[in-house]
């Protein structure tokens, strides 16, 4: 058996070059240049672990602006991450499109149809979509100002620092990170 | 279409074909053992690896050799990677506690890694532990692309007039020379746009609603880096990079579509530079790049343009986002599906299953040419097959003895590439054909109508071409997918390569003939088309009749707001 020298130490070799010290040095030495990135991009209030930046939260009261739908069980389970996988002529499709829809007409009986985006309607890939879009969340502002008692050019203006805006111009879209301009709601709310 | 999404295409692609030529060179400098300025710090390291083995660095195999050595390393990795799954739970590194893989789970995975398919039936944050992750899945997704890419070299050199080399050697340098120096790299860009890389165990969260938050971490940078730089495209997580632990901005979006495409387009390049016919290699890289710009615009623009059923609601905006994420913008997202689908990574970052019809198309396109680029090393062979096919239907067409680089295609090399050609087709139809009319197939499809049917093709399809991505409402954790799809993904890896590695050797041992008057030129526009349309023709006549069952079925019924119920 000639070949069994070379693959038994090609093997373990290669295993202990890229299988062990690849991840272990790769992992120290992003805990030492990035530790913030590297611990899950930890956001916290008053020194308390609320959530981790790129991991959406399932938001449906009527004070905090509400995430998109998410198709995990429960809502934003990030152990449980993905899509609802349903098709194009899925009757289910269109059934989960009207109920989201239903939901924020109901909360807002102002909102109209026309004005809603279809991307708050129709379920992320992730299931932990940390995103809206910006229209998104300036339909939700009236809710939210009912709610609060929070004025409304102040929500907008919470709207425009919770924006994040394309890299260098074009890598990207504009976007508003829901746990962000939330922890800001949060923020006014609880500790003024 | 917006200028945003312009310039990033333009960005990407135009880079992409801008490192062509000097990752080739390079790899040609490697694989020829000219000096490279990694021989300093890598060199001792290798000697003593090639020592142990008891080989030397310029010790040369047969074809048949070459192969056995493949095959048989290949059996020990999936043995060693079925016996860790098994034990996972008493391995380190488990701070979650998660318990040993079942059978048939174990099996899929271990032939799935170490085939490149990465076809995964299970959910990464409830299944393996961080041992599992980094020690044996990561693992495999650097070794399983370098004897892609080793077979690949062993070819390039049978065509330009050199011994095979040593399997052994050749899959050494794949990873410490390309994979590893680029995985580090592409590590440390990845943790700094935000992705994790930590043993610590999962994070514990309470949020301001009062909710409870498991957000699971590991040593995930790592992991996606060699994840695309390999065409792998295991995700860490069930999402893949639609997870925004693994893919959290737009900019590492743009690194994990640029990891994907290195490789494939250096070892095209390489082709040029391995045998002297730069021109060839560039007529080939326009062939395919054709390929890929057309996949691109049959992805972006039916999603552009939306699902009729929905539009029909009345809501603001009609692009299709369902199974989306808004960070990475439809531009962003149709760009790295097609570069997932052109170069046989089938990693994620939206749900197929829930893309418009002629969008699947286009997915499925990548899968049936998979010469689209392909994977580094695979790629390239596949597309020198459908390069010997046409010369030969073009030497009919004329009636002159068809030529590749110099040597006579005679009925040997043909009946090996056309054997190759078959095998894929095969495997995708005979797969699904089993899967369709049987109760344990059937019990798999999760859409109703031909979105449904689409599912297990596709599976197939994914397996067969070594993919990896899913229209994942297809149950894939019943054992019936998980055996089936594991022996697909094995015959499908290792039957056209070991093809390929025959053919190489056979022209080998040819006299040259000297170009003539009277020789078929390649590297001219006129053999790029018929190359093209034989691809196409060859393609179109295997699969449309399962293409019209499915897409295009569903195409028509979505036209005409038909639910399907």
């Amino acid at each position: 058996m000639r070949y069994l020298r070379p693959i038994v130490v090609a093997t373990v070799g290669l295993w202990l070059i890229v299988g062990l010290a690849y991840p272990l040095v790769m992992t120290g030495v992003s805990q030492i240049f990035f530790p913030r990135q590297a611990n899950g991009s930890v956001v916290t209030v008053n020194g308390r672990v609320v959530g981790s930046e790129h991991v959406g939260q399932s938001f449906n009261q009527k004070a905090y602006f509400w995430g998109r739908p998410s198709a995990t069980n429960p809502p934003d389970n990030p152990l449980g991450v993905g899509a609802s996988n349903l098709g194009p002529t899925n009757p289910k499709l269109i059934r989960q499109i009207r109920v989201q829809l239903q939901r924020l007409r109901a909360a807002d009986p102002g909102l109209k149809t026309s004005q809603i985006p279809i991307s708050l309607v129709e379920s992320s890939g992730s299931g932990i979509d940390p995103d809206i879009t910006v229209d998104s969340a300036l339909i939700q502002v009236a809710r939210v100002h009912r709610a609060t008692g929070i004025s409304e050019p102040r929500l907008r203006n919470m709207i425009h620092q919770a924006t994040k805006v394309p890299l260098l111009g074009f890598i990207g879209v504009r976007r508003v990170n829901v746990l962000a301009l939330n922890l800001a709601v949060y923020r006014h709310l609880y500790q003024r | 279409m917006s200028i945003q999404t312009m310039v990033t295409w333009i960005v990407v692609l135009g880079g992409l074909a801008a490192v062509a030529k000097p990752l080739g060179i390079y790899i040609v400098r490697v694989f020829t053992f000219q000096p490279t300025w990694l021989d300093r710090p890598l060199d001792r390291l290798e000697d003593r690896l090639f020592q142990c083995m008891g080989i030397d660095r310029d010790s040369n195999m047969s074809a048949k050799e070459y192969s056995f050595s493949l095959l048989l390393t290949n059996l020990a990795w999936m043995l060693a990677a079925y016996l860790a799954l098994r034990w996972q739970y008493h391995l380190p590194f488990n701070p979650e506690h998660l318990r040993d893989l079942k059978p048939t789970l174990a099996f899929n995975t271990a032939a799935s890694f170490v085939t490149n398919t990465d076809w995964q039936a299970y959910s990464g944050a409830t299944t393996m532990s961080y041992f599992s992750q980094f020690a044996v899945l990561s693992y495999l997704q650097f070794v399983a692309p370098a004897a892609g890419g080793a077979v690949g070299i062993a070819f390039l050199r049978s065509i330009s007039g050199r011994q095979l080399g040593n399997f052994f050697v050749d899959l050494t340098l794949m990873v410490t020379r390309l994979l590893l120096p680029l995985a580090v790299i592409g590590t440390v860009l990845l943790v700094a746009q935000g992705v994790p890389e930590t043993l610590k165990a999962y994070l514990h969260v309470h949020t301001i609603t009062g909710l409870r938050q498991w957000i699971p971490r590991g040593p995930i940078a790592s992991f996606e880096s060699i994840e695309h730089l390999g065409q792998d495209g295991g995700g860490y997580f069930a999402a893949n990079s639609a997870s925004p632990l693994e893919n959290p901005t737009a900019f590492s979006n743009l690194i994990e579509i640029l990891s994907m495409g290195l490789l494939p387009l250096g070892f095209f390049y390489a082709f040029g530079a391995m045998t002297g016919k730069r021109r060839f290699a560039w007529t080939l890289i326009g062939v395919a790049g054709t390929f890929f710009i057309g996949m691109l615009a049959l992805v972006y623009f039916p999603e552009l343009a939306g699902n009729p059923l929905v539009n029909s609601l009345g809501l603001h905006g009609m692009v299709n986002m369902v199974g989306k994420e808004i960070r990475l913008g439809l531009g962003g997202t149709s760009l790295f599906e097609t570069s997932s689908m052109a170069f046989a990574t089938g990693s994620v970052v939206s749900a197929h299953d829930s893309y418009l019809p002629l969008s699947t198309l286009s997915f499925y396109l990548g899968m049936f040419l998979n010469v689209v680029f392909g994977g580094q090393g695979v790629g390239i062979l596949n597309m020198l097959m459908f390069v010997i096919l046409t010369t030969f239907l073009m030497g009919l067409m004329v009636g002159r003895t068809p030529e590749f680089l110099g040597k006579k295609i005679e009925a040997r090399e043909v009946s090996i590439a056309a054997l190759a050609f078959l095998i894929h087709p095969a495997l995708i139809l005979i797969g699904s054909a089993i899967a369709v009319a049987t109760p344990l197939g059937q019990a798999g499809i999760f859409n109703p109508g031909p979105q449904g049917l689409s599912e297990i093709f596709y599976a197939f399809a994914s397996a067969a071409a070594n993919n990896g991505s899913a229209l994942a409402g297809l149950k894939a954790a019943l054992p019936f997918y998980e055996v089936i799809l594991g022996v697909v993904a094995v015959i499908g890896r290792y039957a056209s390569m070991i093809a390929m590695l025959f053919i190489g050797q056979s022209l080998l041992t040819k006299r040259s003939i000297p170009e003539s008057q009277g020789t078929l030129r390649a590297d001219t526009p006129v053999f790029a088309v018929v190359l093209l349309g034989s691809i196409v023709v060859l393609n179109a006549l295997t699969f449309f009749p399962i293409m019209a069952l499915a897409p295009i079925a569903e195409q028509y019924l979505m036209l005409a707001h038909h639910l399907i119920r």
